[in-house]
């Protein structure tokens, strides 16, 4: 019976086409020489080629487009034979003599449409009768094609308000019951297919019966067109008489397909107002039918409406959109028990995505949504489905997305909730979604309760979360996230020092507790963050209330001083290093001398104990003398044992050059040129004519080895410092020495040397020519310096 | 024309016309040639008058034993074939013995003939009304004229017309309810009607409803019986499912049917009946026939 391969089902249509030409071109030559027995003797012939069972419903169609075209001639033809006096009644009966069924039905639709044209009988009797003659046709696909047939050529015939055809009273409710009846009948002719034939074409038939759903779901678009079906039309009749057969059917494909279809053709306002009703048939429906996707779709329908309307929103309210699909929803879960979590979730966050766009102002709604929720996943354990973790994401993203505003999805008790269910993958993911939404939106966290519920939700990037992780992260997903979390750092602010102490304590606790390959990234934002917060503190003894701060720069150095302590260990001793030098200077501005001194010590144990790289020695000692250098808050004691250790290290490296610059580099630690206690031109000398030695021992090693063009680089460099001293006016830096310097250097010059010195050299000469130029008391300094 | 003169050299020429031949209703019949004739209608009780014109040849005289008209109403059953029966004899003597010269006109009249039967045309049997002329001659033969007409005989609506309604069914497998609106039909009559399927568990491809046509002729043993399909008229395509139901409507005007004739002069009978086919995907035949009456209405228009 059925086509094997296509290549025979070609075969079949080419034949069928052939033999269907054939005969409409003798139709044709009866309707030219106005033969109307003839006409209807080879329509009918030409019809029986629709009669065929080989073809699938893709081919078939071609034919029933052919006939369709066709069949709009002879109905022409039809028009005509009336005009000319042939009772139209006549023809209605005459084209019922076909012995066979299905031409002698696609006949009298074009003869009943012509018998409605001319208005001898009410339109709605003859729909009626048309309708109810089709009923002939048993076959699914023939039968759908035909009453398809029968729907076209109604269609601008219906007894609708306004319409020509329109009756005396109450037709339109004709045209409804017509156009129903059609739909009831081709739905159940449709659900049929699935049935027949063997069960090994299940697939098959699915597909074809697929590509028929759109002639069934013309009529529900005819009936949203007609003008007479108003709202009452559409709630007392249209909708539980569609729904009825929907639910009826049983049919799963049926069901999903046409109760979309009713949400996508029909008003949005109507479905405001008939809620309950369509929710009502969701639970009834068979278990396997797709219902998450429909009401998403619904819902997604309905904000789309309210966002486009703002005046239809008190209808939203009045007719309680929200609690109906609420329970619906619950309905439908609870119908459907072995719904997977996925559509559940998916249900759940369409209808937070809904409640969002509707009611933006009712966070409670939406709290609501995410209970349910939370009821629904309780007793699951941690969700497995990586689509249905997904779609949770999308659910919590979604008040982020809406709002913008990190804050308000904190306030969502039921929020962390939620988040409990996911597994910790998803839950990273879940945060740094939370973070970015912060970042792009800039929110400011204020308040530490705030800051320790949003801690609680991101706890995945925060923390190791219990179990074994299975997967290990991959290391730059890592260092993003936690880059990510270094930033939300920045965000946690409020003016108050008392509360922003409160959120940085919070912070401490979390971070703490966050394991080593955490801290390096997470400690450095919370001490900028504290070391902030120093600097805002009032300055003591200033305080306009009067009152004992609870928040002393005392208190929170050793607050600092606690959560570098955790850097060593982790180990991260450079960035701890970087750290407590940092917190040195901080407590330098607060004239905390002792507290400031302890950071120092921490920082020169951890050079001493911890940097044993030669290059980063250098870094770090570079930075120890920078720091030290801006320090004013020591005493005399305490600055020169610092400097006294700084000078000692700077001996004790590795290369010589590296000796050199820091031995030059601590000289500046002797003159402060704002501090007059500072001002050891002895020292500074010192260190300069140090360096000198150094260099020349270099200079020395070099010769013996691979030449000597980096030392005169230094030689250049200490020529600098002299400059820069002898500028400042120390007294022990003389014009001899600044002149031996130079002659040194321009004896060395002589010597093969490397670009690099030469041009530095040059333009040390040409800053001190600048100098002079500049007269005044500088330029005459300058004036000395014979070169 | 007259093909009994075939051997002879006709003398004269007979023929019949009726009173109002131009305007009565002429209706075809076929010849057992196959030629379709047309022939004047009349009911029973009808007055059968006219003219018979007896024209002699080439001024040829007639010499004859006298002149006659006869009515006859005749049943022929064709494995008797040539052999009449007549039901109805009506005689009309139109001249006494004589001679005829000239073209000589006779009117004739046969008033408010008693014609109970209607003209029938069936497979194995033949109802006919014929005048047949005789001018009788002693030595040469009579000179012998026919003339065919049609009787066709109208009823009034019966009183009483159920409509026909049965369930029937194989156990288990088909049950079905079916309904015509009536169990008598006047031959441009509509059969209306509906079928239900309260049970369906076989592959059902389509269902037909038939008219057939039952003639029985003959009597006792020699009781001949004959039937044909005189429609098929699709019903339904495709396999229905229970609860379905499908409306029936069928025109009898395409058909060429006659009202039922219940033995007819202890001859033969004809009989109608409607036969519902229901035709599964194994072309196995399920059928269910129900006898209905056919009678003839007095048309409006005529």
């Amino acid at each position: 019976m059925i086509a094997d391969g296509a290549e025979d089902e070609e075969k079949w249509l080419a034949a069928g086409a052939a033999a269907f030409k054939q005969n409409a071109f003798y139709m044709q030559r009866a309707i030219d020489s106005n033969n109307l027995k003839d006409a209807l003797k080879y329509s009918a012939q030409m019809l029986s080629e629709l009669r065929t069972s080989k073809l699938s419903p893709h081919k078939y169609y071609d034919l029933y487009m052919r006939a369709f075209d066709e069949l709009r001639k002879l109905e022409i033809f039809f028009m005509e034979e009336t005009r000319r006096g042939c009772s139209v009644i006549e023809l209605y009966e005459l084209v019922q003599h076909a012995g066979n069924i299905l031409p002698r039905l696609y006949l009298l639709c074009t003869a009943g449409s012509v018998y409605i044209k001319t208005k001898e009988a009410p339109a709605k009797e003859i729909l009626k009768d048309l309708v109810e003659m089709c009923r002939g046709i048993q076959h699914p696909l023939r039968g759908l094609f035909l009453r398809s047939y029968l729907a076209q050529i109604s269609r601008d015939k219906l007894p609708d308000i306004g319409s020509e055809y329109e009756g005396d009273a109450d037709t339109v409710t004709d045209a409804v019951e017509f156009v129903l009846l059609n739909f009831t009948e081709m739905n159940k002719l449709w659900v049929r297919m699935q049935h027949q034939g063997p069960a090994r074409d299940k697939e098959r038939r699915e597909k074809e019966r697929g590509e028929l759903r759109d002639l069934v779901g013309k009529n529900l678009h005819v009936l949203s067109q007609l003008e007479g079906v108003d709202l009452d039309m559409y709630r007392d009749t249209v909708l539980p008489r569609v729904l009825e057969q929907i639910v009826n059917c049983r049919d799963e494909i049926a069901q999903y397909y046409l109760i979309d279809c009713i949400i996508q053709v029909f008003p949005d306002e109507y479905h405001l107002q008939t809620l309950d009703v369509l929710l009502g048939a969701c639970p009834q429906l068979q278990p396997s039918v797709d219902i998450m996707t429909v009401l998403s779709r619904l819902m997604e329908r309905l904000s789309n409406y309210a966002a486009l309307n703002a005046e239809v929103l008190p209808y939203f309210l009045q007719v309680e959109a929200f609690s109906k699909l609420n329970n619906a929803i619950g309905k439908v879960i609870e119908a459907q028990e072995d719904m997977p979590i996925l559509s559940a979730v998916t249900l759940y966050s369409s209808l937070l995505k809904f409640t969002l766009h509707v009611h933006p102002d009712r966070l409670d709604y939406a709290d609501q949504v995410l209970g349910s929720c939370v009821k629904q996943l309780s007793g699951k354990g941690k969700i497995n489905d990586t689509r249905a973790t997904r779609e949770i994401v999308s659910l919590l993203s979604a008040p982020l997305e809406k709002y913008n505003d990190v804050v308000i999805a904190l306030k969502l008790t039921n929020y962390p909730l939620v988040v409990e269910y996911l597994d910790n993958e998803t839950k990273r993911i879940m945060a740094t979604v939370i973070i970015r939404s912060i970042m792009k939106n800039n929110t400011l966290i204020t308040t530490a309760e705030k800051v320790e519920a949003l801690l609680e939700l991101i706890k995945g990037l925060i923390n190791d979360l219990d179990e074994p992780q299975g997967l290990e992260v991959d290391e730059d997903d890592f260092e993003e996230e936690q880059n990510s979390v270094a930033r939300l750092v920045h965000m946690l602010y409020n003016d108050d020092t008392e509360e922003m102490f409160k959120i940085i304590s919070i912070l401490k606790k979390h971070f703490l507790t966050g394991g080593p390959k955490r801290l390096k990234f997470t400690i450095p934002p919370l001490v900028v963050s504290t070391l902030k917060l120093i600097r805002r503190l009032p300055v003591e003894g200033d305080n306009p209330f009067g009152k004992e701060a609870s928040v002393t720069a005392t208190k929170i150095f050793q607050f600092l001083n606690q959560i570098i302590e955790a850097l060593p260990n982790v180990p991260s001793p450079d960035l701890a290093f970087r750290l407590y030098l940092q917190c040195a200077e901080a407590a330098n501005k607060c004239d905390e001398e002792p507290i400031a001194y302890e950071f120092f010590t921490q920082a020169y144990i951890l050079y001493e104990e911890e940097i044993s790289d030669s290059k980063a020695q250098v870094t770090a000692l570079q930075l120890i003398i920078g720091t030290l250098q801006r320090m004013h808050v020591f005493g005399v004691e305490n600055r020169d044992t610092l400097t006294h250790k700084a000078t000692g290290y700077s001996a004790k490296l590795l290369k010589k050059p590296d000796q050199c610059r820091a031995v030059y580099a601590c000289s500046h630690l002797f003159w402060l040129e704002d501090h007059e206690t500072i001002q050891d031109g002895d020292r500074v000398l010192l260190c300069l004519k140090r360096a000198l030695k150094i260099a020349n021992s270099a200079q020395q090693m070099g010769s013996n080895g691979q030449g000597s063009a980096g030392s005169v680089t230094l030689f250049i460099e200490i020529l600098n410092k002299y400059l820069y001293f002898y500028e400042k006016g120390i007294p022990q830096i003389t014009v001899e020495s600044v002149e031996s310097l130079i002659q040194l250097i321009k004896n060395e010059e002589s010597m093969p040397s490397d670009p690099y010195a030469e041009s530095l050299f040059a333009s040390t000469l040409q800053f001190m020519e600048f100098q002079k130029q500049k007269g005044g008391a500088i330029g005459d300094r300058y004036e000395e310096i014979k070169v | 024309m007259n093909f009994l003169l075939g051997a002879f050299k006709p003398a004269c020429n007979i023929s019949i016309t009726f009173t109002d031949g131009k305007n009565r209703k002429q209706v075809p019949i076929k010849k057992d040639n196959g030629q379709i004739v047309m022939n004047p209608l009349f009911q029973s009780q009808e007055t059968i008058a006219g003219k018979i014109h007896i024209d002699p040849y080439q001024g040829k005289k007639v010499e004859h034993n006298g002149v006659k008209v006869e009515l006859l109403g005749q049943i022929e059953m064709y494995f008797d074939r040539g052999n009449f029966y007549d039901f109805t004899s009506l005689v009309r003597e139109l001249d006494v013995p004589g001679e005829i010269y000239e073209r000589k006109t006779y009117p004739f009249e046969f008033s408010s003939v008693e014609m109970p039967y209607e003209t029938y045309n069936g497979v194995n049997v033949r109802l006919k009304y014929v005048l047949k002329v005789t001018v009788t001659r002693g030595y040469a033969g009579s000179i012998v004229e026919y003339q065919d007409f049609v009787v066709r005989n109208y009823v009034p609506p019966p009183p009483i017309n159920n409509s026909i309604k049965m369930e029937v069914g194989i156990e288990d497998c088909l049950h079905i309810e079916f309904e015509y609106n009536k169990s008598k039909y006047h031959l441009k009559d509509v059969i209306l009607g509906k079928i239900y399927f309260l049970l369906v568990r076989i592959k059902i491809k389509n269902m037909d409803l038939e008219i057939r046509r039952r003639e029985s002729t003959g009597a006792g043993a020699n009781t001949h019986v004959e039937t044909e399909t005189l429609a098929k008229f699709e019903l339904m395509d495709g396999a229905p499912v229970r609860g379905e139901s499908i409306p029936v409507r069928v025109f009898l005007s395409p058909y060429d049917l006659t009202p039922t004739h219940t033995n007819i002069n202890n001859k033969f009978s004809v009989k109608y009946y409607l036969n519902l086919v229901l035709v599964d995907e194994e072309d196995r035949r399920y059928f269910k026939q129900q006898e209905i009456t056919l009678y003839r209405l007095k048309e409006e228009a005529s």
